[in-house]
């Protein structure tokens, strides 16, 4: 028991990045109807302005240490960063520490600019071209992207801690009522999760309580009719990329503390949050939530030893498999509507 | 028997009704026109009948063989050749090239992989096309991208290429929709030319009255779903039941 | 000729043509010169040009004619280099029964994932293909390490059985792959003036691979098979109401295509014996894609165009470094050289990745039907009036 809540919990953070991933990738598909294979890219993008924050944050200067030489006789010097000239010691400090939380208010206003412009500047010109133009000119993006990240960040990963308060793990066991370190899971993971629930319950809302949310949902359903009631959908819809960006961009700053960014786990998650889009069924949000999770915590389970001692490597192949049962068997997905992308 | 034997047949969407207990025998050689208000199951009905739908209940016998359960091209390979409402031509291809691929199907059946030989070395499939071309007038467009031709000339293309199998059965699905009274007329005389040249029956859904009129034998009125009446077009004409489907209870 | 009408036996001979005096054609530069980093005409990359192209000629075959875009046909590409190099070690180092084979299991492997892949089209059709191919680059990385060599990828070794040829050369080396006794690997050069030419035996026997596999694609785009996949992009419904089934069709063409792919693998481990699981990874399917379009979809020489510009930009870009740069532009003020330099860098070298994502992204945009369509602009804005228009695969050829 205690070993199959410890997988469904690992399975939780990369279930969550799945989740978010995809909620943006078929939030654009339903209401632009586009294929985005940029989408991965912008989940990197947010990862590196959190990278980009907290080397902004340790940006330092020289200072002369009073009273001390180097070894040479030259007054000794050590690096202050700037903030703390500005907020003092203490709060500078914890400032640094808390680097990567605090990227969530950096990565919103440039995540948006990003999807904005990407709607406005390239895909804007697609709708009404195939399918297969709008994958393509998005793949090429993509690449652009990445290669650009490599460019101004290099190859190797990066690696960019959690606060100290959130490092480390806890006895998750002990608190739910099982043995003591039955269950030990880090304190980050938990956060993630945290996060992307309330980030996934705000798209909700927003959708389902705001105006806005009401004409999109509408819009998704039939945009045409819509679009005859002489609401500006197109204005709408340009803002809705931007949200998907930043839901992407935020799934990729907080997850920076789990993995190292590097700049292809864009390209690395996009693969998988297509599959994740497909099982739970183009355009359908819910469906998406749902496959992420689900897809998320299979794969984990897949991964512990008494399943890859009996099948080698399944750990790898396993979404696949499930990805290609269900296109097969349920063509629609998980939670698929009828009509969309009906062939 | 007719050739075309539709038995009780019965079709639920949902909550709604739209096929209810539907019997209709479409006789060889025969123009049956089917005909009835908006909504009165017509489309749904002649969905069953060439595989895009299955009914629930009852019987779709074509020539002695059932067509339910069989996919469309299966239906087509029997001797049912569908005209859509919408001209449906292959609009990447030239007119000949639209003309040969009915052809391959009628000989080659539903598959077949000739992928060394030449189109042109298809001489006797090429001089079928060019005859069917050449009755309906379009021989001089054979090398036309048939994408950008007129809305009346896609039609023509599209009875010519059904035509051209030499089907035992031609559905026709409002088949003058949307055109202009010229192009109506031009399309009825074909459709009257064909019917004298060739041993075809014809099943024909329609809203013109004219067409349908000019060109039946026998008539059905569809309403709600339900067959009203078969008749001839002259005891339809003043059926007072067909009155009141078209106009209503106050008529 | 060759069961050809006259513009594409014409189109054939031409492109004969050029692969055989490619040694010549891609070396105009004199050995030495500034310009000779320019040249293409070494064995190593001439053999890539010929092998993507096989590469691309295949998939424009199913993409062109059908319009269904895989986004897994590396997988086709690396189970290929698979079957081969095992040939290599089991049977022996003559490339004909390594190729085929290479073929053969290609042509399998893409009737199960094409048989499951083609009950959906579409952007599913696409997603699957993906799935499909991450899904063997997964097994071939880690899995089945046993059988593709994992990470390391498959490689010859000198206790490998080779039951028709021996095991090792008389030197005790690994014996290279060869037809009949001429070695892959084998070239002779010719030294005209500043000039040399190489002749290699790998790349001439891999241009043969490759004109036969045009002229069976020009056979199958002017074929009744070919017109039934141009009308399955045009207009499924149509077809199957015309009483054909869309689906036998476009597997088909799945299938040839992969056969394709499979033997550009083959012939890529023949030239040089390993296979590496990065080969079926899903960058190289896009690659592929690029190609294609790169060149012009649905066109005959569209495809081997593509590939023959992709190659060569990538081995010439990636290698030009920035003193290579500075040189270029030391005609320059200081400080604007720096400046141009500066500017050029992030897409050079290792950047060629960033080129090409560009040029991607501008083909898809203002030049979807490739360098074929532009060749067709450029035509037209000369004023020379084209009665055939050579995007010939798209309209009935003259009668």
């Amino acid at each position: 028991m205690d070993a199959i809540i410890l997988q469904i919990l690992n399975g939780l953070d990369k279930g969550s990045a799945y989740a978010l991933i995809a909620l943006g990738l078929t939030l654009i598909f339903g209401t632009l109807g586009v294929v985005n294979f940029a989408h991965g890219a912008l989940f990197m993008i947010g990862a590196f302005c959190a990278v980009t924050l907290s080397r902004l944050l340790s940006l330092s200067h020289e200072v002369a240490i009073p009273g001390q030489t180097d070894f040479l006789g030259n007054p000794a010097t050590r690096d202050v960063p700037y903030v703390f000239d500005i907020f003092g010691e203490t709060v500078g400090a914890s400032i640094i520490d808390w680097a990567v939380p605090l990227s969530i208010l950096f990565a919103i206003p440039i995540m948006i600019l990003v999807g904005v412009v990407m709607e406005r500047g390239l895909i804007k010109h697609f709708y009404k071209r195939p399918h297969a133009d709008q994958i393509l000119v998005t793949f090429g993006l993509a690449i652009v992207l990445q290669e650009i990240i490599k460019y101004y960040y290099g190859a190797n990963p990066i690696p960019t801690p959690a606060p100290a308060a959130f490092t480390g793990s806890f006895d998750f066991g002990a608190v739910i009522g099982f043995d003591p370190n039955t269950i030990i899971y880090p304190y980050w993971r938990l956060v993630y999760f945290a996060f992307a629930a309330v980030i996934i319950g705000a798209v909700f809302a927003f959708l389902q309580f705001t105006t806005f949310g009401m004409v999109v949902r509408a819009g998704m359903a039939d945009r045409e009719t819509v679009g005859l009631l002489g609401i500006n959908i197109d204005k709408r819809f340009t803002i809705m990329f931007g949200l998907a960006a930043a839901v992407a961009g935020l799934a990729g700053v907080m997850y920076t503390p789990i993995n190292s960014p590097n700049y292809h786990m864009g390209m690395d998650f996009l693969v998988l949050s297509f599959v994740v889009v497909v099982v739970g069924g183009m355009g359908s949000l819910p469906g998406a939530v749902l496959a992420g999770f689900l897809l998320g915590i299979l794969e984990s389970f897949a991964s512990m030893r008494e399943v890859i001692d009996i099948i080698p490597g399944i750990n790898q192949v396993i979404i696949y498999l499930v990805a290609i049962v269900i296109l097969l068997t349920r063509p629609r997905g998980l939670m698929g509507r009828k009509g969309v992308m009906e062939d | 028997m007719g050739l075309l034997e539709v038995k009780d047949v019965n079709k639920r969407f949902g909550g709604l009704q739209a096929l209810g207990n539907v019997n209709l025998s479409v006789a060889e050689n025969t123009c049956h026109a089917i005909i009835g208000p908006n909504g009165a199951g017509k489309s749904t009905l002649l969905n069953c009948l060439v595989g895009k739908l299955i009914p629930d209940t009852g019987s779709v016998m074509f020539d002695g063989q059932s067509v339910l359960g069989r996919t469309p091209f299966e239906i087509n390979q029997m001797g049912i050749s569908r005209v859509f409402q919408t001209p449906e031509i292959f609009g990447d291809l030239t007119v000949m090239e639209n003309m040969l691929i009915p052809c391959f199907a009628k000989r080659d059946g539903s598959f077949a992989l000739h992928g060394i030989r030449s189109v042109l070395s298809e001489g006797e499939l090429r001089d079928q096309a060019e005859q069917m071309l050449d009755d309906v007038n379009m021989l001089d467009k054979r090398n036309m991208h048939s994408a950008s031709m007129s809305r009346g000339d896609k039609r023509r293309l599209e009875m010519a290429m059904c035509l051209v199998q030499n089907p035992k059965l031609l559905l026709l699905d409002e088949p003058t929709a949307g055109m202009a009274r010229a192009d109506t007329n031009n399309t009825i005389d074909l459709l009257k030319e064909i019917k004298e040249k060739r041993d075809i029956t014809i099943a024909i859904i329609e809203h013109d009255m004219h067409v349908v009129f000019s060109l039946a034998e026998r008539i059905t009125v569809l309403a709600q779903g339900t067959p009203l009446v078969e008749d001839t077009p002259e005891n339809i004409k003043g059926h007072p039941k067909v009155k009141e489907a078209y106009l209503g209870e106050a008529a | 000729m060759f069961g050809l009408d006259k513009k594409d036996a014409s189109l054939l001979l031409i492109v004969a043509a050029l692969v055989a005096f490619a040694p010549f054609l891609l070396n105009p530069f004199p050995e030495g010169s500034a310009m000779a980093q320019f040249n293409a005409g070494y064995p190593d990359l001439m053999q890539r040009f010929v092998i993507f192209g096989i590469f691309a000629i295949g998939f424009n075959i199913l993409f062109g004619l059908t319009g269904y875009l895989s986004f897994g046909h590396a997988a086709f590409l690396g189970v290929g280099s698979y079957a081969a190099v095992w040939m290599f070690k089991l049977l022996s180092m003559n490339v004909l029964p390594a190729i085929i084979l290479a073929v053969i299991t290609s042509g399998i492997f893409a009737l199960v994932i094409g048989y499951v892949s083609l009950r959906r089209s579409g952007i599913y059709f696409s997603i699957l293909t993906l799935a499909f191919a991450q899904m063997s680059f997964a097994l071939a990385y880690s899995v089945l390490t046993p059988i593709t060599g994992g990470e390391t990828g498959l490689q010859l070794a000198l206790d490998d059985p080779r039951i028709f040829g021996s095991a090792t050369t008389a030197e005790g080396n690994i014996p290279v792959p060869g037809l009949f006794g001429l070695e892959m690997r084998d070239s002779s050069e010719l030294v005209l003036g500043n000039w040399v030419f190489t002749f290699n035996v790998g790349y001439y026997f891999a241009a043969i691979v490759m004109l036969l596999s045009f002229y069976l694609a020009i056979r199958i785009f002017r074929s009744p098979f070919g017109m039934m996949l141009r009308a399955v992009k045009s207009n499924q419904q149509r077809l199957n109401y015309t009483g054909l089934n869309p689906r036998p069709y476009t597997l088909a063409a799945f299938v040839i295509s992969g056969m394709y792919a499979g033997l550009a693998g083959g012939l890529m481990a023949s030239m040089d014996p390993l296979a590496g699981a990065e080969r079926m990874f899903w960058t190289a399917s896009g690659e592929v894609v690029l190609m294609t379009i790169l060149g012009g979809v649905g066109t005959l020489i569209g495809p081997v165009l593509g590939a023959g510009m992709i190659k060569y930009m990538e081995n010439i870009i990636s290698k030009i470094n920035s003193d290579i740069l500075h040189g270029w532009f030391a005609f320059l003020p200081d400080g604007l050289e720096d400046l141009v330099v500066t500017m050029i860098y992030p897409f050079i070298g290792k950047g060629w990745h960033l080129t090409l994502g560009i040029v991607f992204m501008l083909v898809v945009i203002f030049l979807p039907g490739g360098l074929v369509e532009g060749g067709q602009r450029v035509a037209k804005l000369f004023g020379r009036k084209k009665t055939d228009e050579p995007k010939s695969a798209k309209t009935e050829p003259a009668e």
